[in-house]
Formats: C-alpha cells, structure tokens, sequence
C-alpha cells in the first residue's frame, strides 16, 4: 500500500494534467516522460510540456475480465489516443458506448476517478478521454 | 456586506454528467401514481464525484478567466458528497488546475449552501486584498435514499467561480448577505449513506424564510426592487419552491426561467443556485443585474447582487455552456442508475 501511494503521488503532474516533456534538440513531444527521446535518442533533461488535451482515436479495445479495482467502470473500452502534438496515449475511454467507439473518433482529456482501493484505501484520479465537446 | 476593494467574477464555469433518469422512471419502479417534481435530474457516470465535476467546472472558469493559476490564493469547494471524509478534495483540484502550493485549500460543509459560502468568502478574500484571485467551487453527487421523495431530484453537478478585481471581472458583485439560523430541516449523521429530512418542515421555517429574507434585506439595503434585476435565480430543490418563492419577492417567469436548472437536471445540492447562475451568465448582457440567492439545510442562505461588466460577451462562449452540458444528455434506466450510484450492496 505504502509503495503503491508513493507511485501514484509521483505521476499526479501527468495524470492531472497530462504534462510530458519537449525534446531540446529535435523538438518531438513526449508522453510519458522518459529519461530518452523517443524520436531522437537524446538523452538531455527535457522541459516540460503542457499538452492540450486533445487528440483521436488510433485503435481501441473493449475489456470485459478487468483487472482488480477496476470493476466499477467494467467493461469498459481502452484506446490508443493520438494526441495532436504527436504521442500515442493508452487510456480509457468515457462517456461513451463502447460499441459508438470508431477508429478516427475526435476525443479530449478529462480527470476521473481510474479505480478505487476497496473501501477504506486510496481514490486514483486520472486521465480518460471522451468524445470532444464544442465549446458552446 | 460590501468589500474594502470592489470584486467581481473573473471566470465561470460548469459541469454536469451526460446521464438522465427522468422522474416519471423512478415513480414507476415505486409504483407513485401521483405528479413528479421534476422532468429528470443528471446523475454522475460510474467513474465521477464530486472532485471530478468540481474540477471540470474549475477548468472551465479558468479558461474563462485567462489567468495564471498560480496566482490563485485560494481553492475551496463546497459539498456535501466529498469523496473522503478526511482528505481535501480541494488539494486535488488545486494540484489539477496547477494552483498548487502556494494557496489555501479547504473543503466546506453547509448542506446545499456549501458552494455559495465558498464564493461569500472569496469575496471576503479577495476584497481584503490578502489574495488577487479565489476560487469557490459548489458540487455534488447529491443521495436520496430510494423510495424517498427526495429520490427524483437529488442530482449531480457543479459550478465554480474565480473571484478577483472588479477591474477584471465578467460581473462585479455590488454587495451579498448571508442570514442563517439553528433550523435542522434536513441532515446527515458521519457514517450513513442517505440523509433524512422534516418532510413539510423543509419548506415555510427553513427554505422560505431563508431565502425571502436574504433576497429581501440584500435588496432593501441597495435600495433596489426586482423590476432592477434581469434575472434571479434561487435555490432549487424542485421546480415550485424557486418559483413560488421568486413570485413572492416581486419577479416575474421572464426573470427566473433561465436560471431555473432544476426540471432538466434536478436538485445539484452545493451547485444548485452556481449552477443555474452559470446558465444566466452564458446569455447576459453587458448592464444586466442578477440578483443569486442560495438555500442549504441547517440552515441558511447566501445573497449576491452582481452587475455585468463589457467583459462578459466575449466570454460566454470561450468554454461549454451550461446549455452545452444539458443538451449531451444519455438517458438510463432505473437499473443503470443503482449501478452507477451504488445502490446496491456487495456484501
């Protein structure tokens, strides 16, 4: 439990805000942050990047057998989002019925609850996407 | 109650869940054959709370207030279905919308006046000039135990307001007044899942009193009557206590019916009156008072006067719309319903 607190203590900037890095020499964006560009093999401290939200779907897949602390939301539907600045991000989608999930689909981040530690343990919040709303 | 400095709204912004289970399902599976009180009421998908529709409502006042975050000297959110007993969910939105550290946090309780007195005191705040900017949040994921009559508008949703200079603002608050009393209409004892209330004592010694006399003291003290307000907007439990109530002050439908959220999306507790405020704030035009008056058991209310400033136009639309989150509406069945809001005992 003590370990598991820490963990997800670590990654509130990307799960909140999905905050990943900016490679100083090629310039590729990064999600989640690495110690080596993925683009480039750099291997320098990259700054951060504020990452805008949104993005589409690149593939997804519905979970029926889910994994301990996820059995609220099953089943649900996990999907490699492409994110406009570049990176492939794998969550799950919201808000929408897993059979209207299609390949394409325009999607923004939104903060939710990701499991639950039974009754008495910790609330992980973090990023899903849903299907993108206009602004009015 | 005036600040030593002039205040206003600088960002607004709301949240409401995509799922409806309109009254007339719940009245069926009860076997009521009588009238409902409202059309439906939003209920909080499986993987919400009321830290994660704070926090949207949040996001979108921010973007609404184009300010840096961390200049916000205060997070606070008003609710009466905080995700924990013991730990802030104001520390989490504040972590989220990139307000943290410097900043005060802390979650309030006042039933469904929690989020109002959030903006009371951030009005305080930011007028004594101790912070530029606060942030006042009212959400919930509002309870009625099944079977109850409380069971067809208990609702989930929010609002959040980002106080700060009236220089700044998208409407200025001219003055507020708070009026509360030991009235025990409605509560909730620390370990039981479902409030109990005084049936008929909820309205004319609690709902009523409170309300007519915020609005009627805060308005005689600006000298003004409600033909000097575009709109009002109560607190609403239903749709006939706001309504009658509104009536009583001097205000006619034309002046209520944009605020008045509750036949589409129920009764969102600490969001209720933010939140049917966000909804006149989206079509406001500049010059246009409105006179906001919150209710919450206990008991007490919250009053505010705001004006509009040149601001707001440009504003409106920069986030979704309160229209925007009704109209994305999914409707459920009874059983998807206890699903989603765990009325259903594992054990």
């Amino acid at each position: 439990m003590s370990t598991q607190i820490a963990r997800h203590w670590r990654l509130n900037s990307q799960r909140y805000q999905l905050v990943g890095e900016v490679c100083p020499n090629c310039s590729g964006k990064i999600f989640p942050p690495r110690d080596v560009c993925p683009h480039c093999a750099d291997k320098e401290r990259q700054p951060d990047y504020q990452f805008s939200g949104k993005g589409e779907v690149y593939s997804h897949s519905t979970v029926y057998k889910v994994p301990e602390g996820y059995e609220e939301a099953a089943p649900y539907t996990v999907a490699l989002v492409k994110l406009d600045e570049g990176p492939l991000v794998t969550a799950q989608l919201t808000d929408v019925a897993n059979e209207a999930v299609n390949i394409g689909m325009p999607v923004e981040m939104v903060t939710r609850k990701l499991k639950t530690q039974g009754d008495e343990g910790l609330i992980v919040y973090g990023y899903k996407f849903r299907p993108q709303m206009v602004a009015s | 109650m005036k600040t030593a400095q002039n205040v206003g709204i600088v960002g607004y912004g709301s949240y409401i869940p995509c799922y409806r289970i309109p009254a007339r399902v719940i009245a069926q599976v009860w076997g009521n054959p009588g009238g409902v009180p409202i059309k439906e009421k939003a209920v909080a998908g499986p993987d919400e709370d009321t830290m994660t529709i704070g926090l949207e409502a949040s996001r979108n006042a921010l973007i609404r207030a184009n300010i840096d975050p961390q200049k916000i000297g205060a997070v606070w959110v008003g609710s009466e279905s905080h995700p924990y007993a013991v730990k802030p969910t104001s520390t989490i939105i504040a972590e989220a919308i990139g307000a943290t550290p410097a900043t005060t946090a802390a979650d309030w309780q006042f039933a469904c006046k929690a989020g109002s007195e959030t903006v009371q005191a951030a009005i305080g705040f930011v007028g004594s000039g101790m912070v530029p900017y606060a942030l006042g949040v009212g959400a919930d994921t509002a309870q009625g135990r099944p079977g109850d009559a409380l069971e067809y508008t208990a609702a989930s949703g929010g609002a959040a307001y980002i106080i700060g200079s009236a220089e700044e603002s998208l409407a200025t608050v001219e003055a507020s007044f708070s009026y509360v009393t030991d009235t025990p209409d409605f509560w909730r004892r620390p370990t039981t899942h479902y409030p109990s209330h005084g049936q008929r004592f909820t309205g004319e010694p609690a709902y009523f009193t409170h309300v007519l006399a915020a609005a009627e003291i805060l308005m005689s003290e600006l000298d003004y009557k409600a033909h000097d307000f575009a709109h009002v907007v109560l607190h609403q439990p239903n749709a006939k206590f706001p309504e009658r109530a509104a009536t009583t002050l001097g205000f006619e439908k034309s002046q209520w019916e944009t605020g008045l959220l509750s036949p589409m999306v129920g009764n969102t507790y600490a969001g209720a009156s933010l939140l049917g405020l966000t909804a006149i704030l989206d079509i406001a035009k500049p010059g246009e008072r409105v006179l906001c008056v919150s209710f919450g058991s206990g008991a007490g209310s919250d009053a505010f006067a705001l004006q509009m400033t040149e601001r707001i136009s440009e504003r409106q639309t920069v986030a979704p719309t309160t229209q925007a989150y009704i109209n994305r509406r999914v409707e459920i069945d009874y059983a998807t319903y206890t699903r989603y809001r765990q009325k259903l005992q594992m054990h």
